[in-house]
């Protein structure tokens, strides 16, 4: 059953931005920083952290689920050191995403060789 | 001389490749949808394996992420990316190609500004705005805690 509400609750946000992409002709870079801006959104009201635990990877393995994150890291520095928290929480929440993104992409970039685009 | 601006307009709207619309949503519904089961299938094998569910999904993140980027370098990711459209971008392995394909392209440009300044191409915005609407929606409830709203 967790694998069903994964595929069909990620499938379908993958399609919610399908038809964003085909209406407006938004480029992948602004999708992206929307995803995680509109997830942290989502976070801070309440919405989205109720959403993932329901639909698992389907919630956190979109870009939403990112910017969810980091809302919740920022929502739990607060708890923690007070006004401080909130310079401190995002990259802490986020820290594994994006430590992995830069080291893997990094050592990708020593691997691999550049193709020509088909 | 004048363009005429409709005459261009019909021409712009004749040379621009027209998707298929049902197509591709559900082409980005099949792929977004494999994505996020293996990202549970991931989680699902750490959980049973006795960690933590923070710690379970930190290691999902980190494994899709290590996949694409060795997808993105055998040019597999970006056939799925043109497959998938939607469905290979919204999820984390998207983001991932989006840092490592950049870095990929413009290694002959050196260290720093090949690989080191291209590699945020798309992972400089995403950080940059993500932090900082986290951290504008972070003073908002700061704020409404002082007051004693929230």
């Amino acid at each position: 059953m967790d694998y069903v509400k994964a595929f069909v609750v990620g499938g379908l946000i993958c399609v919610v931005i399908q038809i964003l992409m085909d209406n407006t002709k938004l480029m992948p870079g602004r999708i992206m920083v929307l995803l995680v801006v509109v997830g942290s959104i989502l976070g801070a009201v309440g919405v989205y952290q109720p959403f993932a635990d329901w639909a698992g990877a389907g919630a956190t393995v979109p870009l939403l689920g990112f910017g969810n994150s980091l809302w919740k890291g920022v929502w739990k520095s607060i708890g923690e050191d007070g006004f401080i928290g909130i310079f401190k929480g995002g990259f802490t929440a986020s820290s594994v995403g994006i430590s992995g993104a830069l080291i893997f992409g990094y050592l990708g970039s020593v691997i691999f060789k550049p193709r020509m685009k088909s | 001389m004048e363009i005429n601006k409709k005459a261009y307009e019909a021409y712009v709207k004749e040379v621009t490749p027209v998707h298929k619309r049902w197509p591709s949503i559900f082409r980005a519904f099949l792929v977004g949808g494999i994505i996020c089961t293996l990202g549970q299938l991931c989680t699902s094998l750490f959980i049973n394996g006795g960690f933590e569910k923070e710690v379970a999904s930190a290691w999902t993140t980190l494994i899709l992420i290590a996949s694409s980027v060795i997808l993105t370098g055998l040019n597999i990711y970006p056939k799925i990316v043109k497959f998938g459209g939607a469905g290979a971008l919204v999820p984390i392995t998207g983001f991932a190609n989006s840092v490592v394909a950049p870095a990929v392209e413009f290694k002959s440009e050196g260290q720093i500004f090949g690989i080191g300044c291209k590699i945020f191409t798309i992972a400089g915005p995403v950080i940059l705005y993500g932090i900082l609407s986290s951290w504008i929606l972070g003073v908002i409830a700061y704020v409404l805690m002082a007051f004693g709203i929230l």
